[in-house]
């Protein structure tokens, strides 16, 4: 006699390809590729001593504040939120052309002041337009100098010309301590 | 005398769908490795704001998140809350969560470390002032407002 061990059967694959799409279908939905995005932000290190006295320079300082009621004052007189961003670039770009604006773009600031009523998304709108400010005067400066946009400098080959724009117009956005302004 | 075949003779071979389990197993496993199962219970509804200026966090392993926003459920009331991993907190524990999600990472790591603050439209900005002071108690000064990028135009 023979040897008595049996055939094992072929498997049947056929229903493999069913079963793995099954599982990727699965994990298809399940999957989130949602990227973080966010609107970046360096806070001020804690610090004990009270800011600078800034009586002499408050000519380099574009103030924004934000009431409770969502309401925008620049430089003391009532703005709508589509103006501001024009308005940070003229401040950011006078060179003391303006004897209210800025005297020259390394000096100047923009100050954001809000209240504890505030609501969160007109925080997020002006502190984006005032971002889309430097972003702008930024490019248009790398452009004219470099003949590229400020967002087109490569990090790795041009870091001179990122540092140079940079310096140019260094991102002075403070946010204020917490205020009480009132309606 | 075969010279001619018959009209119309020529059918299509099956297609060879041996390496159709390969294909998928393929798919299955890149979407296994890119999923991150969703590891946090949202306590708080939080629909961010839209903005422009919006730049990518790259390093999903250098952030610390806070949420802020109403609870979902309805009968906490609609007073924002503020959630830190899978539980509401106040804003005194935001120092110590910090501290304790950096006390995980690598010390090289810290400095780059930037808190993602996801809050909700309605949320005041009372509440986010705090929350920003506390961070610079605890010398997190990477902040970032989550929000949905939408283009300019």
């Amino acid at each position: 006699m023979g040897s008595r061990r049996r055939d094992i059967p072929e498997i049947n694959a056929g229903s493999m390809a069913d079963i793995a799409f099954l599982l990727l279908v699965f994990f298809l939905v399940t999957t989130t590729m949602d990227v973080p995005n966010g609107l970046q932000v360096a806070l001020p290190p804690m610090s004990e001593e009270p800011p600078p006295d800034s009586k002499q320079r408050k000519r380099e300082v574009l103030e924004v504040l934000i009431n409770a009621g969502d309401q925008l004052l620049v430089e003391g007189a009532p703005m709508s939120i589509d103006r501001l961003r024009q308005k940070a670039m003229d401040h950011l770009t006078n060179e003391g052309a303006d004897p209210t604006l800025s005297t020259t773009s390394t000096k100047a600031v923009v100050s954001l002041k809000n209240d504890r009523g505030t609501s969160y998304d007109m925080y997020v709108q002006v502190y984006n337009e005032l971002t889309a400010a430097y972003n702008d005067v930024r490019d248009e400066y790398s452009m004219r100098e470099f003949g590229k946009p400020y967002t087109k400098l490569s990090p790795g080959r041009e870091k001179e010309k990122i540092k140079q724009v940079k310096e140019k117009y260094p991102k002075k956005l403070s946010e204020a301590e917490p205020v009480s302004l009132g309606k | 005398m075969a010279k001619f075949k018959k009209d119309g003779g020529r059918a299509t071979p099956a297609i060879n769908t041996s390496a159709l389990p390969d294909i998928v197993f393929m798919l299955l496993f890149f979407f296994m490795v890119a999923t991150k199962m969703r590891d946090r219970d949202m306590k708080v509804k939080t629909a961010i704001p839209q903005a422009t200026e919006v730049e990518k966090l790259v390093k999903k392993s250098r952030l610390n998140y806070i949420f802020v926003g109403p609870p979902k459920d309805g009968a906490l009331g609609t007073t924002p809350r503020i959630q830190l991993d899978d539980a509401f907190a106040s804003v005194d524990d935001i120092q110590q969560y910090i501290t304790l999600q950096n006390s995980k990472k690598d010390e090289k790591e810290i400095p780059f470390m930037t808190t993602s603050l996801k809050a909700d439209k309605v949320v005041k900005m009372g509440i986010v002032t705090d929350i920003k002071q506390e961070l610079r108690k605890v010398n997190a000064l990477k902040l970032s407002y989550s929000a949905l990028k939408v283009s300019d135009e």
